[in-house]
């Protein structure tokens, strides 16, 4: 079976299930970013799939992904900081140490 | 099956499957590990769709930048060795389930819907295309967004500084 559409939108849900999955049962705070960037992964791929084929004349799936990865990255950053901030005051990062909002 | 085929089936399995591995190891620099091989995978499926650019960024932004610094705030944060602690039976149980009811599901929207190709030439994909439309101000340019993202950016890495700087112990 030639791959198509069809086989690019079942592994982008795979995927983003496969990240859902790591998200709900993790409780760890690295590991759930990672679940995230499993996540943000498969939307790209799914901006990307569209636009290679049932958009071939336009370039904007193309440029959703790109601004997607600009914020992905971003977002890992801040998210590291708070980790690591957090590691600092509660030492530790689990999630269910992480009760208060202010310290 | 051509060649072309049995490369994206490769692909398709190194993706799925350390991305499964990555959720479910118990080490967590194995996972960090596994994470990485699993956005080269769909790296190498933007290659193979000829996304040249894109499996580039994918390359340097996820591979090289943002699996490095988890890496680094693995180092900081873990001690060696250590696995993380076991999860209860039933949550496991039910986050599967309810992960793979949502995949059925969608997988059931996406074989029962008829996607419409469009029939219009394609255009190529090629980096001056992507540069001129990045900023270009007319109706199909991109000019605002990636101002707004730069901004976002210098917003995001001045947090990081205030963030992550050491408080003084007087204000504890």
């Amino acid at each position: 079976m030639t791959p198509g559409l069809f086989h690019i939108l079942f592994i982008s849900a795979a995927l983003f299930f496969i990240g859902v999955y790591g998200f709900l049962t993790r409780r760890n705070l690295i590991t759930m970013l990672m679940s995230i960037e499993l996540i943000l992964n498969s939307v790209n791929l799914n901006f990307i799939g569209f636009n290679k084929y049932l958009w071939p004349n336009k370039m904007d799936g193309l440029f959703f992904a790109i601004f997607i990865i600009a914020i992905a990255a971003a977002e890992a950053a801040v998210a590291i900081a708070i980790i690591i901030n957090l590691y600092r005051s509660h030492n530790s990062i689990d999630v269910g140490n992480a009760e208060e909002l202010k310290y | 099956m051509t060649g072309s085929t049995v490369i994206f089936y490769l692909l398709a399995a190194l993706t799925l499957v350390s991305g499964i591995l990555s959720v479910s190891t118990r080490q967590i620099f194995r996972a960090a590990i596994y994470l990485l091989f699993s956005l080269i995978g769909i790296a190498g499926i933007y290659f193979w769709l000829n996304y040249q650019f894109i499996a580039a960024v994918q390359v340097v932004v996820y591979v090289g930048g943002i699996v490095v610094l988890i890496i680094f705030s693995i180092f900081l944060t873990q001690q060696a060795g250590e696995k993380l602690a076991k999860q209860k039976l039933g949550r496991k149980i039910f986050s599967a389930l309810a992960a793979f009811c949502g995949f059925a599901l969608t997988m059931l929207q996406v074989s029962q819907n008829t996607f419409y190709e469009s029939s219009e030439d394609a255009v190529p994909v090629n980096v001056a295309g992507i540069g001129r439309r990045m900023l270009n101000t007319n109706a199909e340019g991109y000019a605002l967004p990636f101002e707004v993202v730069s901004m976002l950016l210098l917003a995001a890495m001045i947090g990081c500084i205030v963030i992550a700087l050491r408080s003084k112990p007087e204000t504890k």
